[in-house]
């Protein structure tokens, strides 16, 4: 007992808050130098959304991973390895395996077919109102819940790397958040934006890298060696065997539900990047579909390099500090890394990694705010609300004010959610963007017969059963702790308890209800493809021909 | 911003283009390609996904020291999406954007028949 006391205290005050901030500060000054220097030429619509279209497939790439790991990734599942052993690792894998999907089927046609927006190539060949609306609930639907995820991430760890102690200042490092980002977007709009990703992508990988080195070195390079230390380290559990941290199940595997639930998020994952509207928003950053394609395969090396680092820095941080050690600290399991950095290179690496845990908030928040602006600007506002008679300046300065609202609704929104679990909400926006997003691009990308009324039935659908599982799933309310007999849900009061849908993730029902009944409302609709439409549509998706050009200055 | 009225104003249609031998072949080499190893690598990737889930006892058996079943199939996994990706990207450099391309440059001069 009395070494997780001194675990926990000495894990409050790791390192120096002074130098955790100074270099903070050191990447916000910088950052922003380059985003002043890089908006100089910032003019059209196209250099707002889309940074001119003039980045290079390499640049794309690093920016997507920049974007991709978010504090869920970094933290989340270094942190779920350290505690939870193989099952953390099973969590990476979806995420990665993802971009296959997003590499094959979506990032090409995708780059072809639209402007600025996921919702472009949704109502290309459909009809233009209640498609693009649907589109645009979803994307800003799933973007709200990234955003309060990574703003909840951002107040949950100030206790732990700046020093910053009390709701106050929690508080307050949300809003500096918050302000920050709003800044970077309206200053520097997606050009300024990318260079935020691609400069925090580089400090990230590399810091993983460095620190992965670091613990096989001290493992003499024997994975095998280190898996063993870490299940040493690890305090036995009866009746499983002392190396159960190397074995799946010890997340997943409790019970029949637990499994199905695992693969229900399995499901979510890896049919939800490819239908994360920020994500997809990047592709039309680079001039052609071949570039897009090389982003992507950057992306993949960059990430999978990147989750194999996060391995060996899960089992390092289980050996070095210890589970118990890690959950003692305040920020719980997101805190293994941090810790694990403390541990080896003592405050100026935990320095180095809390200001990259902070950089990588700021970077996914920006590139979320710019995609929900541009989605209620260019699909609400300009194609909807004033049928396409506004001009491109006036529909980016709708973008702008729409990007300080956003801003607000994050800071506030943060403030509310930090108590929330972090990895949670980003599974409940890859559920939302497999149900509502993936089916729609797929079908009207690949099926001639997808109509206008399987769209918006596809998309509501989606996000009506996915948000509503949610709600009366056990997340929401009713899950008791066996043991402490403490609310473990939203609600933490447990005599509320309206948990009749038993998964906490609902993707194995939602995506499939989506896929359905986009095919339901497709043959029972009366509407007949638009064959004009249609023909232009798969030949610019395939061949480039008549695709939107980079920007020329 | 405008869109360039590609094809209209040289007399070839989207719908031309759609129907001509040239882009059903494009189209039926794309479809090959993706469409088999989309199902190869969502087959795969569920197979391990169940395997995790349902047999934990399998997963658990030691191959070398501490290295695992469930360890090795797990990393297999990176190995195949790396693979794959770099066997698309080879493809789709070499094969199919030659082709993509020539029909480009063809819709945009309004030569195809």
């Amino acid at each position: 007992m009395s070494a997780v006391r001194l675990a926990a205290d000495a894990a409050t005050s790791v390192g120096s808050p002074t130098v955790n901030i100074s270099i903070f500060v050191l990447f916000v000054a910088v950052t922003l130098v380059i985003v002043i220097r890089a908006s100089r030429n910032n003019k059209s619509a196209a250099d707002y959304y889309a940074g001119g279209r003039a980045f290079t497939g390499r640049q794309n790439g690093i920016a997507i991973a920049g974007d991709y790991l978010s504090a869920a990734s970094f933290l989340g599942i270094a942190g779920a390895i350290a505690v939870s052993g193989y099952d953390g690792f099973m969590y990476s894998i979806g995420f990665l395996v993802a971009w296959l999907v997003a590499l094959l089927l979506v990032a090409e046609l995708l780059r072809n077919t639209g402007k600025f927006t996921m919702a472009d190539v949704l109502s290309f060949r459909l009809r233009q109102g209640p498609v693009r609306t649907a589109a645009a609930v979803s994307t800003l639907a799933v973007s709200l819940f990234y955003l309060l995820a990574q703003m909840a991430g951002a107040g949950g760890l100030v206790n732990l790397l700046l020093g910053v102690t009390g709701t106050a200042g929690q508080n307050i490092t949300i809003m500096v958040v918050g302000v920050l980002m709003i800044v970077y977007v309206l200053v520097g709009g997606m050009k300024g934006t990318t260079w935020v990703q691609i400069i925090k992508a580089v400090l990230l990988i590399t810091g993983a890298a460095v620190m992965t080195f670091w613990v096989l070195s001290k493992s003499g390079f024997n994975l095998s060696g280190l898996l063993g230390d870490a299940a040493a380290a690890n305090p036995k559990k009866e009746p499983l065997p002392a190396d159960a941290v190397l074995n799946p199940g010890l997340k997943y595997g409790l019970t029949n539900l637990t499994k199905i639930d695992f693969i229900s998020l399995s499901m979510a994952l890896v049919f939800g990047t490819a239908g994360l509207p920020h994500v997809l928003m990047r592709f039309y950053t680079v001039p052609s579909a071949k570039e897009a394609r090389r982003s992507v395969v950057w992306a993949i090396w960059l990430i999978g390099g990147f989750y194999l680092f996060t391995l060996v820095l899960g089992y390092g941080a289980m050996w070095l500090v210890g589970p118990k050690a890690i959950l003692a600290a305040p920020g719980k399991a997101n805190s293994a890394a941090p810790l694990l950095a403390y541990e080896l290179g003592g405050t100026l690496l935990l320095g180095i990694i809390a200001a990259v845990a902070f950089a990588t908030i700021l970077a996914v928040v920006a590139g979320l705010t710019i995609t929900a602006s541009a989605s209620f600007a260019h699909d609400v506002y300009s194609s909807v609300i004033k049928k396409g008679k506004v001009s491109a300046d006036d529909e980016v300065k709708v973008a702008r004010r729409t990007a300080v609202v956003i801003g607000l609704v994050a800071i506030v929104g943060g403030i509310y959610a930090k108590d929330q679990n972090i990895a949670f909400l980003v599974a409940l926006a890859f559920a939302v963007a497999a149900s509502a997003n993936l089916p729609t691009i797929l079908y009207s990308l690949f099926w001639k017969g997808f109509t206008t009324r399987g769209a918006v039935w596809s998309i509501y659908g989606g996000l009506i059963s996915s948000v509503g599982l949610i709600v009366f799933s056990p997340v929401m309310s009713g899950k008791v702790d066996p043991v402490t007999g403490l609310g473990l849900s939203m609600i933490t009061n447990t005599s509320i308890d309206f948990s009749y849908f038993p998964l906490e993730n609902p993707g194995i029902v939602s995506i499939p209800l989506s896929f359905f009944l986009g095919w339901l409302g497709s043959v029972t609709s009366r509407e007949e493809t638009n064959l004009e439409k249609y023909a232009e549509m798969e030949v610019r998706s395939l061949t480039g021909a008549g695709a939107e050009k980079a920007v020329s200055h | 911003m405008s869109q360039t009225p590609v094809g209209r104003s040289s007399g070839t249609s989207y719908e031309e283009v759609q129907a001509s031998e040239e882009f059903a072949n494009l189209r039926k080499s794309f479809r090959r390609f993706v469409f088999p190893v989309s199902a190869f690598f969502l087959t795969w990737y569920f197979a391990y996904v169940l395997l995790a889930a349902y047999a934990k006892d399998f997963m658990s058996i030691k191959l070398v020291g501490n290295i695992n079943v469930g360890l090795v199939l797990g990393l297999l996994q990176f190995v195949s999406t790396f693979a794959i990706t770099m066997i698309y990207a080879r493809w789709a450099d070499r094969q199919f954007d030659p082709t993509a391309e020539s029909l480009r440059e063809h819709i945009e001069s309004g030569e195809i028949k």
